[in-house]
């Protein structure tokens, strides 16, 4: 009984000891050389793998950074949008660089061709989801660039961020959005565009990207861009531009002085978040320049969190 | 008794329904405008030559068609040029296009109007083509392909045969079973001018056996015409491919990818090779087409021969009224035709049919899960295994469908008719197909 176990003991003692010694030069001459810095980046990634990045998951995005560090000593071009400037400013940190602060980012739809703004034409049938339909007819409206609202951009966004109004018929964005762009990537129309956060919220946008002259356009939706211009010439910093019947607002330009909003004749321009508007006069006697958005920030900062849901338009949250 | 000749790989059958099969061709009259889309033909479109204000007359070039891929467009009818603008496609989707308005039917002069069938052909090879080409000759059977590029045989390659696509293997349509009836004579003339483009000694002309009135009424034409068989065809869908009646007329298989000329074949329709019959003997370029109008609650299932651009409404008034049921208007066939979003939109060169389909026939049913039962597989008149494409189509495996040759799909729809869980099945290897074609776009 003694001599088996001592003989068990001993062969796979032994058998053991070889195999590790084998396994450990085995492991010395196939050893992978890793910067030990991108288990430290992945660490601080937020593991969201939602390739918002433009990277397939967080391990390729930590590596192909701190290449990029070690390369170029910069971090330009690359960031999570889903961390943040938190995230991409501990990363910075890890890598011994600084990062230039980037302004959050928000997905915004740009069409409001709800039930009751383009009426339905004809009726679709077919498999619920955008990318058939687009391929089949224009738009159960007969707006061919607007939204077709089968919610592929809900099905494509990994954090539960963009919902669809059943009232509407067209997609509604909330506060978890983390500016990933997958919905970018799933609207076949090309409506959905990522837009600056803006101070407190705010946001003025274009709701429209119909570019068809202002006949055709407002023939099958009646808050179309019809293309009048008013609001360029309206602008006092130059942020619209038209092209194609169609206005564009740049947001790194507009200072949110809500100008455009109130010349548009088929409230196109939305405006998000902002406090109801003082009376009329005030407004138009504003000084040409030097009051711009924080003015109007200031003076609406008590009560903007209160006040954004009645002053949203109805379709847009 | 020998059995009929037909395709060997998969095929469905559908109801026949051609109530139109006995309704003579009959002349629409002019509208008052006509819309004329730039694009109506595959390839680029053509450029328009017009402006707005200009006179027009019937024949007369109104947009030129420069890239290689491409076919001239003539005014159906003469007037003023009203504008040139954006109009609605079947799909809703807008396009440019020519709007005339017209007055009269004033027609260039060197068109010859005479209904004399003329027999001798004295126009050359080369001039064949040039002439196919000046008068924006595409095929009718409805993927528009620019017939002149088709004379042009690629380098290396001899055409052995020219098929010819006498099928009609849609359900309902029957504008070219009326049109081989009525104009027999000037159909094979045009095959033969055909078979002397392209220097071939032997043409076929495939018509399903339902339409033995038209077999009947060929053959005994074709007894003039040296080199012209009239070959009867099994019914199956859809025979009308050019892969699938290679197949039944000759027994060829075209590789996967590759054009029918690898095989020896050069395929037309017989309502192209009246078209080239038109242009080629009476100069008369590409200005109507036969035009079925038909469904199972029409008053009066008609064929008519309209102009290019003639609004399909008037179509439909010609055939006594839209029907108060009507759930769908389908431009073409019932199999591969598209539903169109408004009666407004005009006649192309591609549009073969407007059939009107009852509001319960056009109800899309619910879709169940797939069982596996393997019917759309063994449907399949290409071979392939619709279910497991679309499942990647869905999965968005495109590189792994690419490898399951989704390219070959050509959309015809048995896959999804035979369907018995309702799978959109058609749906999802388009959208693979369009992705597919994307990606293999994008890596050249």
């Amino acid at each position: 009984m003694n001599d088996i176990l001592l003989f068990t003991l001993l062969t796979l003692g032994l058998l053991g000891t070889v195999m590790a010694v084998i396994l450990y030069f085995v492991a010395q001459k196939f050893k992978v050389i890793e910067d030990p810095k991108i288990d430290l980046v992945e660490d601080v990634l937020p593991k969201a793998n939602c390739g918002g990045c433009g990277f397939p998951g967080c391990r390729n995005f930590a590596e192909v950074s701190v290449k990029a560090a070690n390369e170029t000593q910069s971090l330009e071009g690359l960031n999570c949008p889903v961390g943040g400037n938190a995230v991409m400013k501990a990363m910075a940190a890890i890598l011994g660089l600084e990062v230039e602060e980037k302004e959050p980012m928000i997905a915004v739809i740009r069409c409001n061709g709800s039930k009751a703004n383009s009426p339905a034409k004809v009726q679709y049938d077919g498999p619920a989801s955008c990318a058939f339909a687009h391929n089949l007819f224009s738009g159960e409206g007969g707006c061919q660039f607007g939204c077709l609202g089968l919610g592929d951009c809900v099905a494509s966004c990994d954090f539960d961020a963009i919902h669809m109004n059943p009232e509407t018929g067209l997609p509604v964005v909330n506060d978890k959005c983390v500016a990933c762009g997958a919905c970018v990537k799933a609207c076949p129309r090309g409506i959905i565009e990522l837009r600056n956060k803006g101070k407190k919220d705010r946001r003025i946008f274009v709701s429209c990207i119909n570019k068809e002259k202002g006949g055709p356009a407002k023939k099958n939706c009646s808050v179309a861009c019809i293309g009048c211009s008013k609001c360029f010439q309206v602008c006092p910093y130059e942020a619209i531009t038209m092209e194609n019947n169609l206005a564009y607002i740049d947001f790194e330009k507009c200072k949110l002085c809500r100008k455009c909003v109130e010349v548009c004749p088929t409230d196109a321009i939305h405006e998000l978040n902002f406090p109801l508007r003082k009376p009329k006069p005030e407004v138009a006697d504003a000084p040409p320049k030097e009051r711009p958005a924080k003015v109007v920030a200031e003076a609406a900062a008590p009560k903007a969190d209160e006040t954004s849901n009645e002053t949203k338009p109805d379709n847009i949250a | 008794m020998k059995s009929l000749k037909t395709f060997a790989r998969g095929g469905v059958h559908p109801d026949e329904n051609k109530f139109s099969a006995n309704a003579a061709i009959e002349a629409l009259p002019l509208p008052k405008q006509l819309v004329i889309p730039l694009g109506q033909n595959l390839g680029a479109p053509p450029k328009a030559l017009v402006k707005k204000g200009d006179i027009v007359k019937v024949g007369q070039l109104i947009a030129k068609g420069e890239a290689f891929i491409s076919a001239n467009l003539h005014s159906p009818a003469s007037g003023k040029i009203a504008k040139i603008d954006d109009a609605l496609d079947a799909s809703g989707y807008r396009r440019q296009a020519i709007f005339i308005d017209v007055d009269d039917d004033i027609w260039e002069e060197h068109i010859d109007r005479s209904e004399d069938i003329n027999r001798t052909i004295s126009l050359s090879k080369e001039e064949i083509v040039a002439r196919v080409k000046e008068c924006g000759v595409v095929g009718l059977g409805g993927a528009t392909f620019p017939t002149h590029v088709k004379l042009m045989i690629p380098g290396g390659k001899t055409a052995e045969y020219l098929v010819v696509n006498g099928v009609e293997c849609e359900p309902y349509l029957t504008s070219d079973h009326r049109l081989m009836l009525e104009k027999g004579e000037e159909v094979l003339i045009g095959i033969k001018i055909l078979m002397k483009a392209l220097g071939v000694e032997k043409a076929i002309v495939g018509i399903e056996n339902n339409k033995t009135d038209a077999i009947q009424h060929l053959k005994k034409l074709a007894e003039n015409y040296n080199g012209i068989e009239i070959q009867a065809l099994y019914v199956k869908y859809p025979q009308g491919g050019e892969k699938q009646l290679i197949k039944a007329v000759l027994n060829r298989e075209v590789p996967s990818g590759k054009l029918p000329i690898e095989v020896g074949c050069v395929v037309s329709n017989v309502g192209t090779a009246f078209a080239v019959y038109e242009a080629v003997q009476k100069n008369k370029p590409l200005i109507d087409r036969v035009v079925t109008v038909t469904g199972k609650a029409v008053k009066k299932p008609s064929n008519f021969l309209v102009r290019i651009g003639t609004p399909v409404s008037d179509l439909l008034k010609a055939a006594e009224g839209l029907p108060e049921n009507t759930g769908k208007i389908i431009n073409g066939g019932p199999m591969m035709g598209k539903s169109v979003s408004s009666p407004d939109i005009p006649v192309v060169k591609g549009s073969s049919g407007i059939l009107l389909l009852p509001r319960e026939e056009s109800k899309r049913p619910q879709p169940k899960p797939c069982i596996r039962c393997s019917k759309c597989t063994v449907v399949c008149p290409m071979g392939l295994e619709p279910y497991l494409l679309a499942k990647m189509s869905k999965l968005e495996l495109y590189e792994k469908a690419e490898k399951d040759s989704i390219m070959d799909c050509m959309e015809c729809g048995s896959c999804q008719f035979t369907c018995p869980s309702n799978l959109p099945l058609l749906d999802y290897l388009r959208l693979g197909k369009q992705r597919v074609g994307h990606l293999i776009r994008t890596r050249k």
